[in-house]
């Protein structure tokens, strides 16, 4: 099982972008770009995992400095991904909010104000 | 391009995007393995800069143009939630109805956990440099945890206790804070975002330079902006409504 | 430790950080301060923001201008922090965003009457991100920066709530932009599990030595998606015409001018420092010159067949990206300055002509060719200034797309591809010639009205973005002039190819980059001070081939234009119209539809880089 975890935040990308393929309403669509970018959290941390190794808080003094901790720069980057994440989403979804209000539905097939 | 035909060309793309993932995961190192050389480095370089949180080193201290971004690209989208979501031309906001009724009991708990909540929010952002946590996930600990007014009480009552003019305030001030955190830096130690403050003694609050002050401010620009969007969209489903003056 | 950095090193954070903070103020105050206040803020601080880039770009004459943020520089070779590396091409960059980011402000001092202080701080967020994203030299870094052009990016297209193609153009923008950003990042996990890096010189000499396997195409491949996805390559082009269609004019200028050229910079810095070495150069040669003649004509041809003046300039900046692709990825010095010199020039002239667009949206409320028929005829100096806009997107000598044009097709000739300069000439001739032609109806009336098309986006009933206009205001001439005169002056200005090729010769040197960026401090480029000839700026052929262009696009605009008087046989019409619409079809302004497309484009570019080195070894 030594690339399930990776696989695991593939597939979350995957699906997530095939639910925005498949969506018939767009919140549905931006939640399912949340998902598409959880797979990367998934991914990151993964990468960053070492076997039997602590988290990288330290309780005292390290003397010896013990670096056999979890990779904190990937955890660090996942903390940044998903701030951006919840920001966007919050973007993306008040556009839904007004897309509603001037089209009167949340459906693309529905949308048809720019086509060719 | 319809309904079927979008799935098919979909399936056949990710099929293949699939395999080459799946290729590229035998490459990797296995789940678990050992080399992580910036790990290393990144330990030893909070170490020195006596941060016990190595995160948080690496987040406010070492890679802190990375946070600079990312707690502006906060400031932006909250910015931009509150444009996007702006009364347009025919709409109006009105005040609050009353509504609702809420048993006592949901009232005691929710102000009850409502304290609680912020003292562990406000805990969280001041440890940021000792323990995990940090600005990000305190602030928004301190904003959801003051909507407990709301959900076990009313809209007025969550209106009144976060007025939205200090919260724009601390949302730009956050922002601007961290900023100008980093010119503080150019001008006493030579460079952007340089940690020029004493260093302290590891483990102790006030340790670690710049980076308890740097989670402060994004603590204050995270509480203010999450509590701005929630704001925002409260107010666009209760308060905005079709106005009389149509355009 | 943090220690004094020499040179200019504590320029460019500043150039990130200074229009940060005017935005916060601008959000903060903008209640409380009457609307040329705001207005005074933002344009002085991208007019700060144009001093620091213009000093970092003057200090690049020498050297890379190297940043390590926080003053973590190398030790023994590994850093910690974050590299900001500033070489001649990406300092130019950074100064256009700021010029064309002032002058869009000086337009929107009359024009634009949307939620103002949000507006202003929107923009000035929007700058920070193009610095950041101009000036690093991290590719993490690069994501953040790139996520923040985006979210500043999708608030303004959808800045004007209250028209309905607004709010689904930005939301389309915002969906697949971020949906590639997240591609992005999974490559950068990717490669930094690999390297350990996140640094793009040191992942690049960590790379240096090794074989190219399924790990680095997967990465590779995922990063150039997210910042192709900016950069509007074919098939993640979709999105850019319906952004375009939708956003404020003056936001329009700042997309096509630099954020889409951004995008391009982005994937072919990422190629060049950090996969460079690793990758064979003929693979990547063959897959971005196939992939940019796609783009080219597909942009072309959606240009040619649109009544939306904005949407049209969309297209036909698609199309240019196309050849400045072909021009990037014939991976020469040569070609990079061709690039170079074109994209400057196009942002001139793009942004100038969306400004005009702008003007005729204040003035007739509409931007439908069909719409405005005729109704510009009293625009007075307008018309000439959109004549010589349209025929200088043809590549008119001697404007700036000219000298670009003519640079990028002797490149490609040189790197092999014999077709180039015919391939660069029918694009301008196309995209010029759709551009007079609206310019031939709307402002002097010519030739009958076009037919009716209902599968057309028009351009009728859009909501004006400020007051409407009788006369066009000087803080609205200014920018249009400077903008046209800036390309009109950059191919009359000596020395200007010269300096595109030294910037482009630095820009492929990746090899120079990585050990600039590693020693730690700024250096002198090899050969710098040598004073060897430059190339002309200007050789006959390439004037002849842009003379050739221009004179097509006029004749392309007069068949447009008078098409079913001159061609009595109608099926001959028919047929091309059918074979047109087919392709409109798929630009269908369906969410799902694009996502599908970004995956076909993923799996095309992993075919090209990643078929050709399945070899049994």
């Amino acid at each position: 099982m030594n690339v399930y975890p990776y696989l695991v935040g593939g597939w979350l990308l995957l699906v997530g972008a095939l639910g925005i393929a498949r969506s018939r309403n767009l919140i549905h669509a931006v939640l399912c770009l949340s998902i598409a970018q959880s797979g990367t959290y998934v991914l990151l941390v993964a990468v960053g995992f070492q076997h039997n190794a602590s988290p990288p808080v330290f309780g005292e003094p390290p003397s010896p400095v013990n670096v056999h901790v979890v990779d904190p720069v990937v955890q660090a980057m996942t903390l940044t991904d998903i701030v951006v994440s919840a920001t966007v989403t919050a973007l993306l979804l008040s556009l839904a909010v007004q897309i509603h209000k001037r089209h009167g539905t949340l459906d693309p097939d529905e949308l048809r104000s720019l086509q060719g | 391009m319809s309904r079927r035909v979008r799935l098919i060309v979909f399936g056949v793309a990710a099929a293949g995007a699939g395999a080459l993932f799946l290729l590229a995961t035998l490459d990797l190192q296995p789940f678990g393995g050992s080399f992580h050389p910036y790990r290393t480095h990144a330990v030893g370089a909070s170490a020195l800069h006596r941060t016990a949180n190595v995160v948080s080193s690496v987040n406010f201290d070492q890679r802190g143009f990375d946070t600079l971004g990312e707690e502006t690209i906060l400031l932006a989208s909250v910015i931009a939630a509150a444009s996007l979501l702006r009364p347009s031309h025919e709409e109006s906001e009105t005040g609050p109805t009353g509504g609702g009724r809420v048993l006592d009991a949901t009232r005691l708990v929710g102000y009850l956990f409502m304290a609680v909540t912020m003292v562990i929010g406000l805990d969280v952002v001041a440890h940021g440099q000792l323990t995990p946590g940090g600005g990000f996930q305190g602030g928004v600990v301190l904003a959801t945890g003051i909507h407990l007014l709301y959900v076990a009480g009313t809209y007025r009552a969550l209106d009144r206790a976060r007025p939205l003019g200090p919260a724009e305030w601390g949302d730009a001030l956050g922002a601007a804070a961290f900023a100008c955190l980093g010119i503080a830096g150019l001008a006493v130690a030579g460079a952007y975002l340089a940690n020029f403050l004493p260093l302290g003694s590891f483990g102790h609050l006030f340790s670690a330079g710049t980076v308890p002050v740097l989670n402060v401010a994004v603590g204050v620009e995270v509480a203010s902006g999450m509590a701005l969007l929630i704001a925002k969209f409260l107010e666009q489903a209760i308060l905005v409504k079709a106005g009389s003056s149509r355009s | 430790m943090p220690n004094l950095d020499g040179g200019g090193a504590w320029l460019p954070p500043l150039a990130v950080a200074v229009p940060i903070v005017a935005a916060a103020g601008l959000a903060a105050l903008s209640r409380h301060l009457p609307r040329p206040a705001v207005d005074v803020v933002a344009i002085a601080t991208s007019l700060s923001v144009v001093g620091l880039t213009a000093s970092i770009l003057s200090m690049t004459a020498a050297g890379r201008v190297v940043t390590w943020v926080g003053g973590w520089t190398p030790h023994h070779g590994f850093s910690v922090g974050i590299v900001l590396v500033s070489d001649p091409l990406g300092a130019a960059l950074a100064l256009l965003a700021a010029v064309l980011v002032t002058l869009a402000l000086v337009f929107s001092w009359e024009y634009v009457q949307l939620d103002e202080g949000h507006f202003h701080a929107l923009v000035l967020l929007f700058l920070a991100g193009m610095e950041g994203f101009a000036l690093t030299g991290d590719l993490f870094d690069m994501f953040v920066f790139f996520e923040l052009m985006g979210a500043a990016a999708y608030a303004l297209t959808g800045i004007k709530i209250e028209e309905r193609r607004s709010v689904q153009g930005a939301m389309n923008f915002g969906i697949v932009n971020s949906l590639g950003a997240y591609v992005a990042l999974v490559g950068v996990g990717l490669v930094y599990s690999k390297t350990g890096n996140l640094g793009l010189p040191q992942i690049g000499r960590a790379l240096a030595h090794d074989r190219p396997d399924a790990l680095v195409v997967a990465a590779f491949v995922m990063v150039m998606t997210g910042f192709l996805v900016k950069g509007a390559m074919a098939p993640f082009h979709f999105w850019l015409a319906d952004a375009h269609a939708v956003a404020p004019s003056p936001v329009c200028v700042l997309f096509s001018g630099v954020m889409v050229p951004l995008g391009l910079y982005g994937a072919f810095r990422v190629y060049w420092v950090a996969f460079g070495t690793i990758l064979p150069v003929g693979d990547i040669r063959r897959t971005f010159v196939v992939l940019g003649v796609v783009t080219a004509l597909v942009g072309a041809l959606m240009c040619v067949s649109e009544r939306n003046f904005k949407r049209l300039l969309a297209y036909s900046t698609i199309g240019h990206v196309g050849l400045f692709i072909v021009a990037l990825g014939v991976l020469t010095a040569a070609g990079t300055a061709g690039a170079a010199l074109y994209v400057a020039g196009h942002a001139g002239v793009k942004a100038s002509l969306f400004l005009v667009g702008g003007v005729l949206l204040a003035r007739y409320g509409s931007v439908d060719e069909k719409d405005l028929h005729g109704r510009g005829i009293d625009a007075g100096m307008l018309r000439w200034v959109a004549v010589a806009g349209g025929l200088a997107l043809a590549c008119l000598p001697p404007f700036g797309t000219a000298l670009g044009k003519a640079v990028s097709e002797a490149a490609g000739s040189a790197a092999g591809y014999p077709w180039c300069p015919a391939l660069f000439v029918a694009v301008s001739a196309l995209t010029g010639g759709a551009v007079l032609r609206v310019v031939g109806r709307v402002f002097f009336g010519l030739g009958p009205v076009p037919p009716e098309d209902e599968r057309q986006t028009t351009g009728e009933g859009e909501e004006r973005e400020g007051p409407a206009l009788e006369r066009v205001p000087m803080s609205m001439w200014v920018p249009i002039g400077m903008l046209l005169g800036g390309a009109l002056v950059m191919g009359l200005l000596p020395g200007v190819h010269e300096a595109a090729l030294r910037a482009g010769a630095a820009f492929v040197d990746g090899g120079g980059y990585r050990r600039q960026a590693l020693a730690g401090a700024h250096l002198q480029f090899p050969g710098a001070g040598r004073t060897a000839a430059g190339p002309a700026d200007w050789d006959a052929s390439g004037v002849l081939l842009d003379l050739l262009s221009a004179a097509l696009a006029v004749g392309v605009a007069a068949l447009a234009i008078w098409f079913r008087v001159v061609v009595r046989r109608p099926f001959v019409g028919e047929g091309a119209r059918r074979l047109l619409s087919g392709f409109r079809y798929l630009h269908s302004g369906h969410i799902g539809d694009y996502v599908a497309w970004l995956m076909v484009g993923l799996v095309v570019l992993a075919v090209f880089v990643g078929l050709p080195l399945v070899r049994p070894s």
